[in-house]
């Protein structure tokens, strides 16, 4: 069996994770604390993965990144980024992907806190900065837990996205999940089946460890 | 000298009102905003913490402007120097209690003060705890302190009693009283208890609809009188009962329960659930020892 797709996909997953977390906490921030008015339509750009058809998705970032467009063209020339057909296209298709999953648990996190926790942190003269890394995200190490390895299972689990916009290059863009649709393809079901057990094993136990963890019995084990 | 003006138009469920507050308070004095809920009590406070912004206003302390809306002055509240303790007592529940307190130190601000405020609020006890493992009066008494580490010119309290019951309400009330003379602090306390009103301030400013109907001493305002040479005690009406001309009061003294026969012409507004002051003339008291 070749082990490539699984590497690159956990690698996909990793990096992507790793950019959403970066990306979400101050997003998830404005949006649980900001009164702005386009506030809704920010709101619902961020959701949109979660209704729109993958395949809508990656068939707009083909389209937009690809060099024979203007933008696409422009990122070639300017940036020497070509994200169509390459890992780094996947990683920022990934990105906006995944992108509810990480933010909804960690916005939901920082609304669920008490204000006072927040007011009381000003009135102890604290900047909005310290407030953030010393009492908002300690508070909230569950959301960040739950919104990390939803983003990082989900993003595991692409398919229509990653096929649009990455095509089944091996060792550059064929992640687990295509090779599985490819194995099925040319009727290879023992290959497809030995990369879906993996897949399968491998999410799980993901999920039951946050589950486990967020559920406090951890703790009450160890006490 | 503290010299507070504010006006902002609020929502309440009553519909539309209007806070317009205006007061001077001394250094040093106690003082309670005394008045139903959805008076403005609690706007009035987050104002002056500069967690509200009002439409119009001045607040200065000592003569340091935080707010000046004709001159666009508005200090964060990280810059005003005023502590805050809120009803929910607010303690970051990730962090012990020292570390609740430590946390609230300036940056170059000695130690000395945290174990001088674990003394006088006895919490030694409860250094290495975390917040949820206290009582009520226990993390009331951590949310004092810690609003007291970086010495604040003045201290706002957001009804912190209220949830409290009677045993330790007055033993907090206590705590607060002293840590008020002893940093000569001006404290502004939230209460709608007459009798914490009574015990706690020397001066009582009464909110209704966003305005300061009354103000003044304490025992001044709640007795229509002044009766000096009285003995005076506060209580609540639980039953009132009607017989003949006369009315048969059942009034809850603190966690006594004292029945009491007055006229029903002189008293004709009293009704269940008033705050009352049952007084009674110094000169023919009737006095038995307690064992």
């Amino acid at each position: 069996m070749d082990w490539e797709p699984l590497f690159l996909t956990f690698k996909l997953a990793f990096v992507t994770t790793i950019i959403l977390l970066l990306v979400s906490i101050p997003l998830a921030y404005w949006l649980a604390f900001s009164k702005s008015k386009i506030k809704p339509i920010i709101e619902t750009l961020v959701s949109m993965p979660l209704v729109l058809p993958p395949t809508v998705l990656g068939f707009y970032l083909l389209i937009a990144f690809s060099p024979s467009n203007g933008f696409g063209q422009w990122l070639d020339e300017w940036l020497g980024l070509r994200l169509v057909f390459s890992f780094e296209g996947l990683v920022f298709a990934s990105v906006i992907y995944s992108l509810p999953f990480m933010v909804h648990p960690i916005q939901s996190g920082f609304s669920n806190l008490s204000k006072s926790l927040l007011e009381a942190s000003y009135m102890l003269g604290k900047s909005k900065l310290t407030t953030l890394f010393k009492i908002l995200l300690p508070n909230i190490k569950p959301s960040l837990l739950t919104g990390i390895v939803l983003a990082f299972a989900h993003t595991i689990g692409e398919f229509g996205v990653v096929l649009m916009i990455g095509g089944n290059m091996p060792g550059v863009t064929k992640v687990a999940s295509i090779a599985i649709y490819d194995e099925v393809e040319s009727l290879n079901y023992s290959a497809a089946n030995s990369y879906s057990l993996i897949l399968f094993a491998l999410t799980f136990s993901i999920l039951l460890l946050v589950y486990i963890v967020n559920g406090g019995y951890l703790k009450r084990f160890w006490k | 000298m503290i010299e507070i003006f504010l006006q902002k138009k609020l929502n309440s469920s009553s519909g539309d009102m209007l806070l317009d507050f205006k007061t001077e308070i001394e250094t040093g004095q106690f003082v309670t905003l005394y008045g139903k809920s959805g008076a403005g009590k609690t706007s009035t406070l987050r104002i002056i913490a500069g967690l509200l912004r009002p439409d119009l206003g001045k607040i200065s302390i000592h003569g340091n402007i935080l707010l000046d809306s004709s001159q666009k002055i508005n200090l964060p509240p990280q810059k005003r120097k005023i502590g805050f303790v809120f009803q929910d007592y607010a303690l970051f529940p990730n962090m012990t209690i020292f570390e609740n307190l430590s946390f609230a130190l300036h940056k170059n601000q000695s130690k000395k003060i945290l174990d001088e405020l674990i003394e006088i609020m006895e919490i030694g006890d409860l250094r290495n705890q975390k917040p949820y493992r206290l009582s009520g009066g226990q993390q009331q008494r951590v949310a004092v302190a810690r609003a007291l580490v970086q010495k604040p010119e003045l201290l706002l309290l957001d009804e912190p009693l209220s949830a409290l019951d009677e045993e330790m309400r007055s033993k907090i009330q206590k705590y607060i009283l002293e840590v008020h003379r002893e940093y000569s602090l001006t404290t502004i306390l939230i209460s709608h208890d007459l009798a914490e009103v009574l015990k706690m301030s020397d001066h009582v400013l009464v909110l209704d609809h966003g305005k300061i109907i009354q103000k003044g001493h304490p025992l001044e305002i709640f007795s229509n009188e002044k009766m000096s040479g009285n003995f005076q005690i506060t209580g609540e009406i639980v039953s009132i009962i009607n017989q003949n001309e006369q009315l048969i009061l059942t009034i809850l003294i603190g966690k006594e329960i004292a029945k009491i026969v007055v006229n029903k012409n002189e008293n004709p507004y009293l009704s269940l659930g008033d705050n009352v002051v049952i007084s009674s003339p110094s000169f023919q008291p009737t006095i038995k020892k307690l064992n």
